[in-house]
């Protein structure tokens, strides 16, 4: 006989649930797309939202944070379609394909798909669900894990997305962007994106999340990326959402070999951000940069999660997070390096830092490495700490303004990071978005 | 008077370094500050430029005739006054150029004078880093992050010289130096030698004054001057010793 198991659900599990059953005759896709949905619906009905006795989880515990599940968004109205087309300010005057979506759907009177590089092809993730594009199906939830309950979340009830493929040998010159508006209404969105690099293509590729302050939205977004053989890829990811927004997003990353792969992800929106990065290493010689900066204030909350899976042998990795918390802000970083038996000759080095400008902010950091092979090179380094005041000391002793002076020191801590980028219009403005932010400040 | 220090005291972390401590700077001289290990002439150069903790007990400060004390390490700077430091600190991610020219442009607006251009800024560096030895590459790397020792004296020099302060207090910028440096950082120094410019050096040792030659050369012990007198001073120490 079974002992009869009472669960207690939240109000934002129950809301999930049963947004879920609402929607689910609605949502794009049928058979086996709808089997998956099922199958990740699953996981969130046992498992529930992640909470801080889930490890992975510890520091951002989504059961407590989220106290509501919001409606799934409605398509968007001809206003906020409107009001996109101001969207995309903090990217300043960077040349890219843009493709928008507001509300998590598709918007493609604001895209830019005409006249499509060779070798370069997009649709909409409901438009390719909907018709079982065979190559959404061949790649869709291959990589990212289902046994995370936001990534679990996102499968079961996504709704639209960007589905890009780029052929063999293809070099993209204009990076592609893919633009997520969040209209005034507070709704949640599921947005899913897939991008397919093959063998030595090369491409940068931009994901950027905003919407307006005053609305408590919700985001969740994941994007499953393949990465090629000799292939060269450049994501860069902007979280600047509205100061109320809860925002999930995953990026998981499947890189072949001999690649280059760089991935950037600047925070600076959001009430509570968690930025999860799943990587795999799947080919030998690969070349990666993960970096990141994260500036945050008030009571803002952002995790980066990461973890790189060493699968091949020779590849090099370099992970540089820098935070910049003030008033009562809560970073977290939690980074894993995992090196399997036959990844000999990796090197992977990873390297956080957190200033904190207030006493009230705090940083918190787990490195993690699990190492099973016996001739690698892994490291990790972790420092939080205020800002030097020897250093304001010698600026403020040649004159420069005790404020001016921080702000000197605070961009110098974030360019570190920054500087990785290879973009040189998108560091200049993203380093704009970091001056703007020191102004506010002062 | 440029520069007048009456009866100062400071004690950092409840120990008195300086204790009553008095030096008249007239403008255009130059006072070397000779004295032992541990005599307070550092403390001294700190609580001129403003350093936080440095702060007196007792006595004044008046530089151009403004109590130094209620101004900041900034204002201090503005209102002329340089502190060449004993260790250069490194700032990675700040490149030189970009810190000369905010330091130069700041203490420029506090004094309600316009910006210099770019193109005259870089100019005037240009020249004044050539004369000092200063490689164009130096300029583009951040902040005395590896530089070598003589390098950043060096580049304390440069900033002196795009400053072009009242008042320049050298601490131990002969420190670390070998003879060909020394006579680098001099030649800067007394290219920038005059009428209205003054200068406090302090150091440990005579060598540097055979080639910055002092109008004053004052003893510091204890944390006073115990002894004033002419140039010749300098030497009968380095003869004599301080005790």
């Amino acid at each position: 006989m079974n002992a009869e198991v009472t669960i207690i659900k939240t109000a934002a599990e129950t809301a999930l649930a049963h947004a879920f059953t609402q929607a689910r005759a609605q949502l794009p896709g049928d058979g086996a797309i709808a089997a998956q949905r099922d199958a990740a619906f699953d996981v969130f009905a046992k498992e529930g939202l992640p909470h801080r006795r889930v490890e992975e989880w510890k520091y951002t515990d989504l059961r407590a944070l989220m106290r509501e599940a919001k409606p799934l968004a409605l398509p968007p109205g001809a206003a906020a379609k409107a009001r996109a087309k101001q969207a995309g300010a903090l990217l300043g005057d960077v040349e890219a394909r843009r493709l928008v979506f507001v509300d998590g759907a598709f918007v493609p009177e604001l895209s830019d798909t005409a006249n499509l590089e060779s070798g370069l092809a997009v649709r909409s993730l409901a438009e390719a669900l909907t018709d079982s594009d065979p190559s959404l199906t061949a790649h869709l939830g291959k990589l990212a894990p289902l046994s995370d309950v936001a990534v679990a979340l996102n499968t079961a009830l996504m709704g639209d997305g960007a589905v890009i493929r780029i052929g063999a040998g293809a070099t993209i010159e204009r990076p592609l962007h893919l633009l997520f508006v969040a209209s005034e209404k507070p709704a949640a969105t599921f947005v899913r994106s897939l991008v397919v690099v093959e063998k030595g293509a090369r491409v940068m590729l931009i994901e950027s999340h905003e919407g307006p302050p005053g609305s408590d939205y919700q985001v969740n977004a994941a994007l499953e990326l393949f990465v090629g053989d000799e292939a060269h890829v450049d994501h860069v990811k902007i979280i600047a959402e509205g100061a109320d927004a809860l925002h999930v997003s995953t990026l998981a990353a499947a890189i072949g070999a001999h690649a280059r792969f760089n991935s950037f992800t600047f925070t600076a929106g959001g009430a509570v951000v968690r930025n999860q990065l799943f990587l795999k290493f799947d080919g030998e010689g690969t070349v990666a940069g993960i970096r990141g900066a994260t500036l945050i204030k008030g009571r803002q909350h952002a995790d980066t999660t990461l973890v790189a899976n060493h699968i091949a042998r020779d590849c090099q990795c370099r992970e540089v997070f820098k935070s910049v918390l003030d008033d009562e802000a809560h970073g977290v970083f939690q980074g894993r390096i995992i090196v399997r038996p036959h990844a000999q000759k990796t090197d992977a080095k990873m390297m956080t830092r957190a200033l904190l400008l207030s006493d009230r902010a705090e940083a918190d950091n787990k490195p993690e490495l699990e190492i099973f092979a016996d001739d690698v090179q892994c490291g990790h380094g972790a420092t939080a700490g205020a800002l030097d005041d020897e250093l304001k000391f010698y600026l403020m002793a040649r004159g420069i303004p005790a404020a001016e002076a921080e702000a000197l020191l605070i961009q110098a801590f974030l360019g570190e990071a920054i500087e990785g980028i290879e973009h040189a219009g998108l560091r200049e403005a993203l380093m704009e978005s970091v001056a703007a932010w020191l102004k506010a400040r002062a | 008077m440029l520069l007048e220090v009456k009866n100062l005291h400071v004690a950092i972390d409840g120990k008195e370094i300086l204790r009553g401590l008095d030096l008249t700077v007239n403008a255009g001289e130059v006072h070397a500050i000779m004295g032992p290990n541990g005599s307070g002439k550092s403390t001294l150069a700190y609580v001129l430029a403003g350093k936080a903790a440095y702060t007196p007990t007792s006595g004044t400060v008046l530089f151009n005739g403004k109590n130094i004390f209620d101004m900041q390490p900034d204002e201090r700077a503005a209102a002329g006054l340089f502190l060449a430091f004993q260790y250069p600190l490194e700032i990675p991610g700040v490149a030189t150029m970009t810190f000369l020219r905010t330091a130069l442009n700041a203490q420029r607006k506090k004094r309600g004078e316009a910006e210099l251009s770019t193109p005259e800024f870089i100019k005037k560096v240009r020249e004044m880093s050539a004369k000092l030895g200063i490689e164009q590459d130096m300029l583009r790397r951040a902040v005395n992050v590896g530089f070598s020792g003589g390098e950043k004296k060096r580049n304390e020099i440069l900033q002196m010289a795009l400053l072009e302060p009242r008042l320049a207090v050298l601490d131990e910028t002969d420190s670390g130096l070998d003879i060909d440096a020394l006579k680098i950082v001099a030649d800067g120094v007394n290219r920038l030698r005059g009428p209205g410019r003054s200068f406090v050096v302090i150091t440990h040792y005579q060598r540097l004054l055979n080639y910055i030659v002092p109008d004053v050369v004052h003893v510091l012990s204890h944390g006073r001057i115990v002894k004033t007198g002419g140039k010749d001073l300098a030497l009968e120490l380095e003869a004599r010793g301080y005790v």
